[in-house]
């Protein structure tokens, strides 16, 4: 129980820091708008087309932002040496880990529902009839982001050229992510909308995968 | 040095055989005829980059249990011998696709998915050129290497379920789809001689590795000095 409450602390933590600036909040939310825009340029937002190209543009939009977004979770403990003090004051380092992906994924998702109903209007795709789905979706798809950003973020702000490097090694790796959420999504923004019970199935494991994975390495990511 | 040389000219002349098994052996295939040869070295090569790659899992793994130097300069040897094969793969899948397909690449499961695989191993090696200490260099990356394994089999099962444009490939499902006799003999001498290629050049990067790390360790102490 320690690790829950621990986290929870930690959580707290997280969300103050960033609540106060709201900084990463407001970047991340103008530019997914702006690569919501930008790709209106690139094909004829119809109706139909939209419904094509709309799911998968609004998911890489969501990838690009979050490879943006995670870049700062570890790397502004570092200003003040801050990741020792967290080290020190938990049992288990697990907990920093579910703290920081815990916050990562509420960020995230808090900037999905703002842009949600832009896209809607912009891209002319109705999302009301779905909407308890899409949010179910969009929470699993971006809790499996943040486990797999949260831990690669911790290894990139240990390197050289890490504005770079945390896109390069995180986006790949998303890769099934990115195939199963766009699949759900289209399938409820269809004329006649079904729930892809296989592609949720799908991020469920994905997420189950790599959060056993966070568990059993993330305190080696961790070490001095 | 006698024996890199004894098994380096092993390694030669099971090479040459198999080219002289893939070309002159194997009969040529019915509709796809002289081209589809190049399925000796292509297929071949992707199971000898497979097995590099579970190589380097592996050495991650004991990398970061042990923490022996040697996993780390294994780790790096075998994913770049595993990237060298998976690129002969990317570059004879397409000379093969073009004239039997009629199109140098399509998005289905087996391809897409080796080619994310190759880019999930390109950024191992990229991470590790850009981590100076070696032994968080070591660490991180094997971190990182046990994730991308760990990733593999999903990228996998999300692309034949949903992006796979032929389900099954036209021609030539695999060698369980049932290959002619000969072809299979070739075939698995091919798989053969790729894979002690692949070792061969897995121990001589090991070797390479090791002198490295030790002029490091040197390098650092006279600096230190």
């Amino acid at each position: 129980m320690s690790l829950l409450a621990n986290a929870s602390v930690l959580l707290g933590k997280e969300l103050r820091t960033e609540f106060r600036s709201r900084e990463l909040l407001t970047t991340t939310v103008v530019f997914i708008l702006m690569i919501i825009v930008l790709f209106s340029f690139t094909f004829d937002p119809t109706s139909a087309e939209s419904r094509r190209f709309g799911p998968g543009l609004l998911w890489l939009a969501f990838l690009f932002a979050a490879s943006l977004m995670l870049q700062p979770c570890f790397l502004r403990e570092q200003t003040n040496d801050t990741l020792s003090a967290l080290r020190l004051s938990v049992e288990d380092p697990f907990a920093i880990f579910l703290a920081k992906l815990t916050a990562n994924t509420l960020f995230l998702l808090l900037t999905e529902f703002l842009l949600l109903p832009i896209f809607s209007v912009l891209y002319n795709v109705p999302v009301l009839p779905v909407l308890g789905w899409l949010i179910f979706v969009f929470f699993l798809g971006s809790l499996g982001v943040s486990i797999a950003g949260t831990a690669l973020s911790a290894i990139s702000a240990q390197a050289r050229m890490r504005e770079l490097l945390l896109p390069l090694l995180l986006l790949p790796l998303l890769t099934p992510v990115l195939v199963a959420s766009t699949e759900v999504t289209k399938a409820l923004l269809d004329p006649s909308p079904y729930v892809s019970w296989k592609g949720i199935g799908f991020l469920a494991v994905f997420d189950l995968v790599f959060l056993t994975a966070l568990w059993l390495f993330g305190e080696y990511l961790l070490e001095e | 040095m006698t024996k890199q040389v004894i098994a380096g000219v092993l390694v030669v002349g099971l090479m040459v055989a198999a080219a002289y098994a893939a070309f002159f052996v194997a009969p040529a295939e019915r509709t796809m005829g002289l081209i589809q040869r190049i399925f000796y070295f292509h297929a071949a090569s992707a199971w000898a980059g497979m097995t590099a790659f579970f190589v380097c899992f592996v050495a991650n793994l004991q990398y970061v249990w042990r923490r022996q130097q040697k996993w780390d300069s294994l780790a790096v040897s075998a994913a770049e011998v595993g990237v060298t094969f998976i690129t002969i793969v990317l570059i004879t899948g397409p000379i093969w696709a073009h004239p039997v397909w009629g199109i140098w690449w399509t998005w289905d499961a087996r391809l897409t998915s080796t080619f994310v695989l190759w880019l999930l191993y390109v950024s191992y090696l990229l991470l590790r050129t850009l981590i100076e200490e070696p032994d968080r260099r070591a660490l991180l990356s094997a971190l990182f290497g046990i994730f991308a394994f760990v990733d593999v089999p999903l990228v996998y099962g999300s692309i034949r379920w949903w992006r796979t444009q032929h389900p099954q490939p036209v021609i030539m499902g695999g060698p369980g789809s049932g290959l002619e006799p000969t072809m299979r003999k070739v075939f698995f001498f091919s798989v053969l001689a790729l894979h002690a290629l692949m070792v061969f050049l897995i121990a001589q990067r090991y070797r390479l590795e090791k002198l490295r790390t030790e002029l490091d360790v040197v390098r650092r102490e006279a600096e230190g000095l």
